[in-house]
């Protein structure tokens, strides 16, 4: 099991695919924090290097994930943050919004983390990124040549997932 | 819109792509015969055949949770609570997510395993003898596709023919953060009139921030 921190980490600099892309950027993280992917189809602004932007953004969603675990009134439990939780335990997030981007999450009882930046008058993205899970399950997990674990470099993924997110509204 | 609730069995075993019963069966065998020539010890092959399993068991995990919709745990927690019948409903509900070889029923008043191996194998299997503390409990197969035609010779009576089932099991619940420990209790080839796996919760592995050097 890889924790960050190993030299390798996903293609980077990616040129962005096609201009007019309705999403901006996609992650893909792993229970350990290895990022698995990233693909940039429409970013202006970039303002770390690659290695702490993955970091920060792991980072945000861990934390994300717990608080809003801890604060769900609807919960019974009363641990105290910071407290190590199960993945599946408390209520999940799955998306924010900003005036500018909305984020959109989802994360499997596996561990496995997508993240879809798009724009801020998206609806709601939950089915789209089950789709992309699938589409994960179908061409990485499938591939006898991916290492469970490393960044995915499987062309036929990256197309996919490209042609579907063009198509997502 | 509504949330999809699981898949059964049958259904994701009737739209994924099927193999031949017979090919997979002697594609099996030959696999083990290759691995008793190699190895030549009985030990070191059921050894091996728990390491394939548990390359397997991660990788299935994410094909069983992305077809069958299962979305978060909590539901089945609840689910759990309201008609468990073991004394630990979050690990029945944890359990009931998990992967390929061995799989729990979402539906744990039917208390009969249901999804997984009906999935990927296309066979029954029920889960019974839950031990007091909800951490043990067995996995009866009805049928075992794997070992259609085989009769282990006095030669190999060591051997755990199926044993890359335990290894499924084992890689597919240790991805949903739980550590355990799969064991066979009754073996068809050893004379027993079952297959019968025992599952035992070691411990659950909860996240941690993986981080561990300054920013």
């Amino acid at each position: 099991m890889q924790f960050f921190g190993s030299a390798e980490i996903s293609p980077s600099p990616p040129v962005p695919t096609t201009s007019g892309n309705n999403a901006h950027m996609m992650y893909v993280f792993n229970r350990n924090g290895v990022c698995l992917l990233y693909r940039e189809w429409n970013r202006p602004l970039r303002t770390l290097n690659a290695q702490q932007d993955h970091k920060l953004m792991f980072g945000l969603l861990f934390s994300l994930k717990s608080l809003t675990a801890k604060m769900d009134p609807t919960s019974a439990e009363r641990g105290n943050l910071g407290v190590p939780q199960l993945p599946g335990q408390g209520c999940s997030f799955h998306s924010f919004r900003t005036n500018t981007y909305k984020l959109s999450f989802m994360e499997s009882p596996s561990g496995l983390k997508l993240i879809l930046i798009t724009h801020p008058r998206t609806g709601d993205l939950r089915q789209s990124l089950k789709y992309i899970y699938n589409l994960y399950v179908e061409y990485v997990v499938k591939n006898p040549l991916y290492t469970p674990g490393a960044p995915i470099r499987c062309e036929l993924f990256n197309t996919s997932l490209d042609q579907y997110v063009r198509s997502i509204a | 819109m509504a949330p999809v609730g699981p898949r059964s069995g049958d259904a994701i075993f009737a739209n994924v792509e099927r193999v031949n019963a017979e090919l997979f069966t002697l594609t099996y065998g030959a696999t083990v015969r290759q691995l008793l020539t190699d190895l030549e010890e009985v030990e070191e092959v059921n050894k091996q055949l728990d390491q394939m399993g548990y390359n397997m068991g991660i990788r299935l995990i994410d094909e069983f949770l992305a077809k069958s919709n299962v979305s978060r745990c909590v539901d089945f927690k609840e689910t759990a609570e309201v008609t468990a019948k073991v004394t630990n409903p979050e690990l029945w509900a944890a359990v009931a997510k998990v992967v390929t070889a061995s799989e729990l029923s979402f539906r744990p008043d039917n208390a009969s395993v249901q999804v997984g191996f009906k999935m990927f194998l296309g066979v029954t299997a029920s889960v019974t003898n839950w031990d007091v503390d909800g951490t043990c409990c067995s996995i009866i197969l009805e049928d075992n596709p794997l070992v259609d035609f085989v009769e282990l010779p006095d030669t190999c009576q060591g051997l755990y023919y199926c044993n890359i089932l335990s290894g499924v099991i084992r890689g597919a619940l240790e991805m949903v953060s739980m550590k355990t420990e799969v064991t066979w209790i009754r073996d068809v080839l050893r004379g027993d009139d079952a297959y019968e796996l025992q599952v035992k919760l070691v411990k659950q592995l909860p996240e941690e921030y993986p981080y561990k050097d300054d920013e």
